[in-house]
């Protein structure tokens, strides 16, 4: 399965927006949503609540048994993340817990335990005549990302069976969740953004996929916003020699289909147009080379 | 007061809005803890006095005193350490420094050394400290780089903090709003806007902080799933900062509206007034 | 000689995994008894280190030889330490693969995949 993965570096570039465009104009067999911290690709792909859910379980939690406890605190002396107040009892904060089991370790009553915990929540849509759909959120104040995002795709690759396509929406940044994003995709898709943040932020990114290997293309959202960034993007992706795949115009009508919940492929409007002829780029550029 | 400014999403006008408190409030403190994507010091141009590389423990073991019981390599969750023949080998970057394997190996074979995961900038632009936290490629995870950035600016005299959050509502956000006295979302007009919206509110509530709104990217007689999200919820409005044009392009170019123009100056200060009323009720 | 393969299930003609480190099961196959065994992968659902995982398994095994279709870079540095050879096995039964790496088809793995922290495989 060849995988397309749409990244920004910075947020809200129109990540989101470009890679619904390209899902639908593709009618692409398989798709996900690797925005684990804030997934929006299903509001505006128009999926319900219909989806088969499965629990995520992170790094497990610490819990305190208070009838066991002797309030000694060596336990909140040697947490590294401050994760156990000693109030009237020694209490865990689930939020700052990381898991590594020292304070049961070390616990001279025996009175912690080391229990499971939710960390998100896997979704797959699998019964539609559009395809695959596979996302996931994250449930708020928990750390351990990568691994999510790694399960996404594994969901999607998993239910797609043998579709030789497969599109993928990123998170912002270039951590722990993009670099397991990126890992096993054929080729990353940047949006940028013409602003000094964006550009500063797409070299980031680019840098962080080079790492890893896919080969990479650029194109700029909202280019005429400012034709002077959007200049210095495309001489510094030729400087880089990345593919530079072109520009997609301000549109306040891209804004307005979003908010209806259409992607740029089901309205008539240049910004459409844009994504369309990026995406024809795309295709070739992956043509070209041999599969993953 | 120290105000943590955060949105669900990314690109929403939360560096924008962070940078023009601070310029618009008088004598203070921005802390960017967006350390993925440091954005704010492209803004304030800071004359950038002293840099501080951070780094966080990994276990090293000593050949002649580890006898191979792999104690620590049972202890480890995150399966940072393997051992195999007669070595003891490390993967540096699994590490979360939790200090368990130095602590529980009974020959004490294991110390621990430090490893750079990033740096943090300080320096000055007009009257605003400006401290930047930048995580370095290739790290999977910045919550060292924000640790350090909001324990050196606990410190600051300064009579208002502004910290640059991270986008998201995991555990580095939570890190960053813990010890803030009042929290800014910013919410950008679209569906996406107002979904992430909901999700960020769902965190400041759990901590209890007192908390408002600014719409961002506002347009006129257009429909605003985010303010309707607001009204809907309940969500107190502390400002709304239209889509303009010249606006945009100043942002855009790394410019500081507040400085620039007295009618944006006005309306952050508003903002910020709005926050200080709502802290000291 | 001591194989060890990772499969999808303990009993019978398993399929071979496509992850090392989440695998349920490893099919251990000594040669010299011609009798597999199946060891339960204890770090499956790890959310962390699963390949790192995994390869102290292989190593406390006392295999001598691995037969996967994948293996990352982490595992692998594991795995050499201790001086156990990764071969490419072809995807399908456990039992085919291992036919196969005895009558010499096989060839050693040399592409290892790079993993990281929080859990990419």
């Amino acid at each position: 399965m060849k995988q397309l993965l749409i990244l920004s570096g910075k947020g809200g570039t129109g990540k989101t927006t470009v890679a619904s465009a390209m899902i639908r104009m593709s009618e692409a067999p398989a798709c996900a949503d690797c925005d684990v911290d804030a997934p929006n690709l299903h509001l505006v792909l128009g999926y319900g609540e219909d989806a088969e859910r499965k629990d995520y379980f992170g790094l497990p939690k610490a819990r305190i048994d208070k009838d066991l406890c002797t309030m000694c605190g060596i336990c909140s002396d040697k947490c590294r993340f401050g994760a156990i107040d000693m109030g009237d009892r020694a209490e865990v904060n689930p939020y700052a817990c990381e898991g590594c089991g020292l304070c049961k370790a070390m616990c001279p009553s025996d009175a912690i335990e080391m229990l499971p915990s939710v960390a998100g929540d896997l979704m797959l849509y699998s019964d539609t005549e559009r395809g695959i759909f596979s996302t996931a959120r994250l449930r708020m104040g928990n750390g351990t990302t990568g691994l999510l995002v790694t399960e996404v795709k594994k969901q999607m690759k998993k239910a797609a069976g043998n579709a030789p396509f497969a599109i993928i929406d990123g998170s912002p940044g270039i951590g722990c969740p993009v670099i397991a994003s990126i890992t096993g995709v054929h080729t990353v898709l940047v949006v940028a953004e013409p602003s000094l943040s964006g550009i500063s932020d797409m070299e980031r990114v680019l840098d962080t996929a080079d790492r890893l290997g896919p080969r990479t293309a650029v194109c700029v959202n909202r280019s005429d916003t400012n034709p002077a960034m959007t200049e210095r993007i495309r001489s510094l992706c030729s400087g880089r020699g990345v593919p530079y795949l072109g520009e997609i115009p301000y549109d306040p009508k891209a804004v307005d289909a979003v908010n209806r919940g259409l992607t740029l492929a089901d309205v008539e409007c240049p910004a459409g147009e844009a994504v369309r002829t990026i995406f024809g780029k795309i295709v070739k550029l992956m043509e070209g080379g041999e599969g993953v | 007061m120290k105000v943590a400014v955060l949105s669900g999403k990314g690109g929403t006008g939360k560096t924008m809005l962070s940078v023009n408190l601070a310029a618009a409030s008088g004598p203070s403190t921005y802390v960017d803890c967006d350390v993925e994507e440091p954005n704010g010091h492209l803004f304030f141009k800071p004359d950038e006095s002293s840099e501080e590389t951070v780094s966080v423990l990994v276990p090293r073991a000593d050949r002649n005193e580890c006898d191979g019981c792999m104690a620590c390599v049972r202890f480890c969750r995150y399966h940072a350490l393997a051992y195999s023949l007669d070595r003891l080998t490390v993967f540096d970057d699994m590490c979360h420094s939790c200090g368990g394997c130095a602590e529980i190996c009974p020959r004490k074979a294991i110390t621990e050394h430090p490893r750079e995961v990033g740096v943090v900038r300080t320096g000055r632009s007009g009257d605003v400290s400006v401290y930047t936290g930048t995580m370095n490629v290739g790290e999977a995870a910045g919550l060292p780089v924000i640790r350090r950035l909001l324990e050196m600016t606990a410190l600051s005299y300064d009579e208002n903090i502004f910290i640059d959050c991270p986008p998201g509502s995991s555990c580095s956000v939570m890190e960053c709003i813990k010890d803030a006295d009042f929290c800014v979302l910013v919410a950008e007009p679209t569906i996406f806007g107002a979904h992430n919206l909901e999700m960020v509110s769902e965190l400041v509530r759990v901590f209890g902080r007192p908390y408002g709104v600014v719409l961002n990217k506002v347009i006129e007689n257009e429909r605003d799933p985010s303010e309707e999200y607001c009204l809907d919820n309940g969500l107190p409005i502390l400002g709304r900062i239209p889509f303009d044009i010249g606006l945009g392009r100043i942002c855009s170019e790394a410019g500081i509206a507040s400085r620039e123009n007295v009618v944006f100056e006005r309306m952050f200060r508003e903002i910020y007034e709005k926050m200080t009323e709502m802290v000291s009720r | 000689m001591k194989i060890i393969v990772p499969v999808e299930g303990a009993s019978g003609i398993s399929e071979i995994s496509g992850s090392l480190g989440r695998a349920p099961y490893y099919l251990f196959y000594d040669t010299e008894v011609g009798v597999a065994t199946y060891l339960e992968n204890p770090v499956a659902d790890s959310p962390s280190g699963a390949g790192v995982g995994a390869a102290q398994t292989i190593t406390d095994a006392g295999a001598d030889v691995l037969l996967t279709l994948r293996c990352g870079d982490r595992a692998y540095e594991v795995l050499r330490e201790a001086g156990i050879k990764v071969f490419l096995a072809p995807s399908g039964d456990a039992g085919s693969g291992i036919e196969a790496y005895l009558q010499g088809r096989l060839s050693e793995l040399t592409d290892f995949h790079e993993g990281h922290h929080h859990g990419a495989v």
